[in-house]
């Protein structure tokens, strides 16, 4: 793709974002991948866009939570509006039926891939994973046991939609990594994969690394 | 774990279900409230019209059609409450400016220290994006919508919405020109 003369954005280029953020349906997903593995001037600028949505989610996390008082303040609101409706009748007969209706496969994969990370980040908790740098070739573990909440190297995943829970679960233990909060609303999780802050460019080559696994949609380095 | 989707949800709200009512605000109130914040830069704000937001939830969810995905409506709302919000006081957002998470402090040796990180840089960019672009970004990059989705929430065509998001890039690269990274075109 040339981009020399910069006079508009190929179609391609306008939906790098979409594709990071992994909502492109899969034929414009492909399309976009191919055109990154063929164009190294798209790839860099695709690292670009991964580095804005790495951050614009350290942003918005950063911005915390309402205060707590807002489920009160909400309610209070609703109570103080006049009364339009007749209050429901909540038949548990008919909650469980829709509960039961509204799991899909899909649900009840996805249902059951949550509590296979919940089983392996109770495991990492525990036998407290480190990761040690070793050089260009990657990482190793270390016995040590893992800081949780102190400094560490992480990053910002999604998994692919298709893959299953023992193959994240295989991933995450083969790695050595630790799902330390996530998702969000895209589905991304917070991993640690060292247990100390890393050099740009260290944490960059773990990146790469992982990138390349089948289990992985989306990496990127995040603070 | 969800178990019961939106539009079921939507149809208690609408019979007024308070039940109903928690679960949905219990999955979007974080989502939409850093959506808000993003937009009107105040925490008491952002809170307060995410309380309105909702509130707008139970009184209309009668009227829900279902054309759009019932996060999509919700962060409809949230916008259209956003957008009020600042046109009610364009002062206080250029104050709101200066007390962004990241502030413009040319001299701060704080800052020049974060010069030197790529990442704190482009956070402190993204910071000053306009609100029309900032609004784009996160719904594109945190919130995780799609083309149809944005184009649903903001009201433009899916055509507009790629290239505000493009042009949304464009001045983040120029913010980072600014702050003396180079990072070609957009």
């Amino acid at each position: 793709m040339s981009t020399a003369k910069h006079s508009e954005p190929s179609e391609i280029e306008l939906l790098l974002p979409w594709y990071a953020a992994g909502t492109l349906d899969p034929r414009e997903s492909q399309q976009v991948e191919a055109a990154i593995a063929n164009d190294p001037e798209l790839a860099a600028r695709y690292e670009w866009v991964r580095a804005e949505l790495a951050q614009e989610t350290h942003v918005s996390e950063a911005a915390g939570e309402p205060s707590g008082r807002d489920v009160k303040t909400l309610f209070a609101k609703i109570d103080a509006l006049p009364t339009q409706k007749s209050r429901a009748s909540i038949d548990l007969g008919a909650r469980i039926a829709e509960f039961l209706a509204a799991l899909s496969p899909r649900t009840l994969a996805w249902s059951a891939m949550a509590a296979a990370l919940a089983i392996v980040l109770q495991a990492g908790l525990l036998a407290g994973i480190m990761l040690k740098e070793r050089g260009a070739g990657g990482y190793e573990t270390a016995s040590v046991p893992a800081n949780v909440s102190g400094d560490g190297a992480y990053v910002l995943l999604r998994f692919q939609p298709q893959a299953s829970a023992a193959d994240v679960a295989n991933f995450l233990e083969t790695n050595k990594l630790s799902i330390v909060g996530g998702p969000s609303a895209g589905g991304l999780y917070r991993v640690r994969v060292a247990p100390t802050k890393l050099a740009e460019a260290d944490l960059k080559r773990i990146v790469n690394t992982l990138q390349d696994n089948k289990v992985v949609g989306f990496i990127a380095a995040t603070e | 774990m969800p178990t019961t989707s939106d539009e079921v949800l939507i149809g208690r709200i609408a019979k007024s279900d308070r039940l109903a009512m928690e679960e949905l605000y219990g999955r979007y109130r974080v989502p939409v409230y850093r959506f808000v914040l993003r937009m009107v830069r105040n925490a008491a704000t952002a809170e307060d019209l995410n309380s309105d937001v909702f509130l707008d939830v139970w009184r209309q969810a009668g009227t829900f059609e279902g054309r759009s995905a019932v996060s999509t409506w919700i962060f409809s709302i949230a916008r259209f409450k956003a957008l009020n919000a600042l046109q009610r006081r364009p002062m206080e957002e250029l104050d709101d400016e200066k007390a962004g998470a990241i502030e413009d402090q040319a001299d701060d040796p704080e800052i020049a220290l974060a010069k030197k990180d790529k990442a704190a840089v482009l956070r402190a960019c993204l910071l000053k994006l306009s609100a029309e672009h900032r609004e784009i970004v996160n719904l594109v990059y945190y919130q995780h919508k799609s083309v149809e989705d944005v184009a649903g929430i903001v009201g433009i065509p899916e055509a507009t919405v790629k290239t505000r998001m493009f042009y949304a890039r464009k001045k983040l690269s120029e913010l980072l020109t600014e702050q003396g990274i180079e990072r070609g075109w957009p």
